[in-house]
């Protein structure tokens, strides 16, 4: 079979799925081809689409390849389709998928010492619509659950892998050496007023 | 008469924090603590005066809070400034403070990123056509699921049972074959359907007998789809070798 031919399967593939396609599956169909030339293909589609300026093209999300619409084509589909929207993420919901989503594998306790409130409510919700879920036990003293983050939870969010989250570096602007450093400024400056 | 008061909403003690340090643009490596607490119980006095449930970690950061004011109000003992490292006893609240503004912002970029993904459609599931080669999974049935379905059966068979007297009508090696020619036919057996035209109670053990000795020579498999499920009986394709066949009595 020519690389062509593989890609046209792929391509056939994507039209009929309705989930992320990962390559393991098409690799599955493409039994003579390995891991790298499938993904090479299927990375050589999402470009072929993106090129040719479709209707809709190849998007890559939670470590598989998918079929989706532009956004610029959203007005003209919502006049014949409504999407089922999904019920929106509270503030608490966020900001602890958040915590969990950076620092996973994380024990509870360590997500409510950074929020600094309790996440019993908060918690069930993200387990319960399966944005997380529990992997095991962390080997310390009580043996605590420890929570990481879905497959759903990059569809949800359009990621294709959990390294491709905003960097967290970029949000505080300080390092912490800056810290301590401004703290200590800030001490010899009460001491001379003192 | 009522009143309606609009409350910002926090997250916490933390996210109060946050917001008296971003009200009053306070350098959040110099927190002023005397002021800071004072505005915190203010605001807890207010959340009382509404007879709003104040969580008991508002409480705890209330005392973290006076505990550093009167940290600060003391001079700092000999020892300890005779040490290099002055700690200062606010350090600990503004890390914490800096590391929840962090997640505090990656949980507005994830709003944003799913706020982004409201345009995009993607091909809606098409129904029965695609069963992506949806195998039931099944998981083996352990002893304790056949002993179960053994009383279930037994349960279910009829109280009043006519006493024919049959000599060894039913021993284990004939039911063994009988299964085992049924499985050659078929490739799957219900294990009640086994039980459905026995005729006494001798002939059912005797069944259930020949079933746990096929297991035991692996010629067998038992499955169920789901906990207390029916099980269901299939020949052990991995050991195709005639043992039934010579094997002689139990």
């Amino acid at each position: 079979m020519t690389d062509n031919e593989a890609k046209r399967i792929m391509e056939a593939l994507l039209f009929i799925s309705d989930k992320p396609l990962a390559s393991e599956e098409a690799r599955r169909v493409l039994k003579e081809f390995d891991a790298k030339t499938v993904n090479r293909l299927l990375d050589e589609l999402k470009s072929e689409y993106g090129y040719s300026k479709k209707g809709f093209c190849v998007e890559e999300v939670a470590g598989g390849w998918q079929l989706v619409t532009d956004p610029y084509f959203a007005p003209w589909i919502r006049k014949l389709y409504k999407k089922e929207m999904t019920d929106k993420l509270s503030r608490p919901a966020l900001e602890t998928l958040a915590i969990i989503a950076y620092k996973q594998p994380i024990t509870r306790n360590d997500i409510e010492s950074i929020r600094g409130v309790s996440i019993d409510g908060v918690i069930k919700t993200l387990c319960d619509r399966n944005l997380v879920k529990i992997s095991g036990r962390k080997e310390a003293p009580g043996r605590p659950i420890i929570y990481v983050t879905t497959k759903e939870f990059l569809e949800r969010f359009g990621l294709p892998s959990l390294s491709h989250l905003p960097r967290i570096e970029d949000f505080h602007l300080e390092s912490k050496e800056k810290i301590s450093e401004e703290v200590q400024d800030a001490i010899k400056g009460s001491e001379k007023k003192s | 008469m009522s009143y309606k008061v609009k409350l910002e909403i926090f997250e916490g003690p933390l996210d109060l924090l946050l917001y008296f340090i971003k009200k009053d643009e306070i350098n959040i490596y110099d927190i002023p603590i005397s002021k800071i607490t004072d505005q915190y119980l203010q605001y807890l006095e207010f959340m009382k005066l509404l007879d709003l449930n104040i969580a008991g970690e508002y409480l705890v950061m209330a005392a973290t809070l006076m505990h550093i004011k009167s940290k600060l109000l003391l001079p700092p003992e000999e020892r300890e400034a005779e040490e290099e490292e002055v700690k200062d006893p606010r350090q600990e609240l503004v890390e914490k403070l800096l590391e929840y503004q962090k997640f505090k912002e990656a949980a507005a970029k994830l709003d944003i990123m799913e706020k982004g993904r409201k345009d995009i459609f993607k091909r809606q599931a098409p129904g029965d056509i695609l069963s992506k080669d949806t195998q039931v999974r099944y998981f083996e049935a352990n002893i304790f699921d056949l002993i179960s379905a053994f009383s279930k059966i037994l349960k279910e068979m009829p109280k009043e049972t006519f006493h024919n007297i049959v000599k060894d009508e039913f021993t284990v090696e004939e039911k063994m074959h009988d299964i085992y020619h049924m499985l050659v036919a078929r490739p799957k057996l219900m294990f009640t359907e086994l039980f459905k035209d026995a005729k006494n109670k001798f002939e059912i053990v005797v069944t259930f007998l020949s079933i746990l000795e096929l297991i035991r020579l692996k010629e067998i498999k038992v499955y169920q789809k789901h906990m207390f499920d029916e099980i269901e009986i299939i020949r052990n394709t991995e050991s195709m070798k005639p043992g039934i066949h010579s094997s002689g009595a139990l």
